[in-house]
């Protein structure tokens, strides 16, 4: 998830209004109206961020048993071995970060090659490729979902970690393309030109001069494939048999109470991606430079 | 012979890739469309008949759920469309040096899953929960009242969950909006309200478009929302599909419903594609 959104400029917003038109009822009223506008933008942060909130503080409550939402008292023994007490839920998120890492990795190498491709290159069938992708990133998921189940009944695939997998790289893949095509659009092509001038073969113009370029694009592309992978319920809850992933036990475990342990759990993958996204936006602020 | 070469490199890029999208997306929503004409149960298998009474079928059973999944999409798209402008609006125009700091704060519901998300919502409307448990007590709402399955709880959820597809876009259209193209238009005795109507709202159509599609199309197909938040007449045309396929096991309804929600959805989406082309779209995920 790429955060460096206006690397262009920070434009100046004062408003140049010229002195003719600036009488004195206007100035007072504009400044007014921005800071409703202000306030308006914040009550959408906070009314976005309010589940996070509840989620973090309730991930140190001290219920009893598993219904976890009423306040009992501050403790930190979820964040210690106590986290594994479901071996369910352990198993699920090992199979959340399996299933990530694989469809991380295998989207990123078929989607850089596909964005490659769609940015770098004027071919027949350019716009074909191009509506492919814009239909798999604007298919509803239920409708990819019940096609993909469709497909392995129909060939009487069994259904577990490998049918999941496949699903995400498929749908992680276009993302992944979109990205590192953005990227590649930017680049100067004189550069390669350079490489070629300078005695360097294609292979090694793509490793010395365009991989390092385009790479600020590919690891968006990649954490953007492990973000949706990892969060992804209705595509896996169709295509998994009877394998959990994290977003599947905390549906199947609503009815039953949600014990703080996924609390827990849905803080430190919070913190994680904090953590993962800052860098990967000083990484994009370096490479541009 | 360099020359084909040369030519073949773009297709032999996007082969591998082409391929995982043929056999794992083109290939089955073939497959899902044969399906929903084939007869049979899980048992003995589905054997294709032709038979397009299922279509009949299932609109004849199903055809309140795909009402109100349009009409449940409708209105949220429309809330997040009121909800969302002005956001996109202040940090396009007013975000400053900031801007990237307000639109990261926009995402950060994406840092947790999305059905942990909604639960929390479950939680926080629950009939004395956090919420309304002390306005009850209060005596401010009656006992016997709830926002927990309704319609006002799913539409609020689907609203919560999609607005920041709604923002990016629309802010992506504004922040491209040279702030001279105002000015010009106000030192030509333009009101506010007048260079906001005639200048900065129609540059901002495309994005108001993308924003459109990105989030009425995943909505109308939810079902998270109307399970999690909603009640037994709040179910959406997704619950049934998810029903059919997962618990009921009739397939060939699960994907007549299937290949009718997306047939409907993709005739909005290819004319989308047709009048106002791909890159919107495209640039917005890449971001």
């Amino acid at each position: 998830m790429s955060v460096d959104i206006d690397s262009e400029r920070a434009r100046d917003s004062a408003p140049a209004a010229s002195p003719a038109v600036a009488g004195g009822r206007r100035r007072p009223r504009r400044r007014w109206g921005d800071r409703l506008l202000f306030a308006w933008t914040w009550l959408i942060i906070i009314w976005l961020a309010l589940p996070i909130a509840v989620m973090i503080i309730f991930s140190f409550n001290d219920p009893h048993g598993r219904f976890n939402f009423t306040w009992v008292g501050f403790t930190l023994k979820w964040y210690g071995p106590h986290l594994l007490d479901y071996p369910s839920l352990t198993t699920a998120m090992e199979n959340s970060l399996i299933v990530a890492f694989a469809a991380t990795v295998g989207s990123v190498v078929l989607g850089t090659l596909v964005g490659l491709a769609l940015g770098k290159y004027r071919f027949r069938g350019l716009g074909t490729a191009n509506l492919v992708q814009f239909a798999a990133i604007s298919a509803p998921d239920i409708v990819l979902a019940s096609s993909l189940l469709s497909f392995f009944v129909t060939l009487r695939v069994p259904l577990g970690l490998p049918t999941i997998i496949v699903a995400h790289i498929m749908f992680c893949l276009s993302f992944v393309a979109v990205t590192v095509r953005a990227r590649v659009l930017t680049l100067d092509r004189s550069l390669e030109e350079a490489a070629r001038d300078l005695g360097a073969g294609p292979w090694a113009t793509f490793r010395l001069v365009t991989l390092p370029l385009i790479f600020p694009g590919v690891l968006a592309g990649a954490l953007l494939a492990f973000a949706i992978s990892i969060d992804d319920f209705v595509v896996t809850s169709f295509v998994s048999g009877s394998t959990q992933t994290f977003p599947l036990w905390i549906w199947s475990a609503t009815r039953n109470g949600l014990p703080p342990q996924v609390d827990v759990l849905g803080t430190l993958i919070f913190v994680g991606g904090l953590i993962i996204a800052a860098t990967s936006a000083l990484f994009g602020r370096r490479g541009t430079r | 012979m360099k020359r084909w070469r040369a030519a073949a490199i773009p297709y032999l890029l996007i082969l591998p890739g082409g391929l995982w999208l043929v056999i794992f997306f083109a290939i089955p929503v073939i497959v899902l469309i044969s399906l929903s004409t084939q007869q049979g149960d899980i048992v003995d298998g589905f054997t294709q008949t032709f038979h397009f009474a299922n279509y009949a079928n299932a609109w004849d059973n199903y055809h309140d759920q795909f009402i109100r999944s349009l009409l449940y999409g409708g209105i949220a798209t429309i809330l997040c469309i009121l909800l969302g402008y002005p956001v996109a609006y202040w940090i396009a125009f007013r975000g400053g040096a900031r801007k990237s700091t307000y639109l990261f704060l926009l995402l950060l519901p994406f840092f947790v899953s999305f059905v942990l998300r909604t639960v929390s919502w479950q939680y926080f409307l629950s009939d004395n929960g956090i919420l309304l448990g002390p306005l009850k007590s209060a005596g401010i709402l009656p006992e016997n009242f709830r926002i927990l399955a309704t319609g006002t709880a799913v539409v609020g959820g689907l609203t919560y969950n999609y607005l920041p597809f709604m923002v990016l876009p629309i802010y992506v259209a504004l922040e491209r909006i040279d702030p001279r193209l105002v000015e010009a238009a106000q030192d030509l005795y333009a009101t506010r309200a007048a260079a906001f109507r005639r200048v900065v709202l129609p540059l901002s159509l495309p994005g108001l478009f993308a924003g459109v599609l990105l989030t009425f199309v995943p909505v109308a197909a939810d079902y998270v929302n109307a399970a999690i938040l909603g009640g037994t007449g709040n179910t959406m045309i997704g619950n049934i599909i998810q029903d059919e396929f997962l618990t009921v096991q009739d397939y060939p309804t699960g994907a007549a419903l299937s290949f009718m929600l997306m047939a409907i959805l993709l005739i909005g989406m290819f004319s989308y594609a047709r009048v106002l082309g791909t890159d919107e779209v495209l640039e917005v995920a890449a971001r």
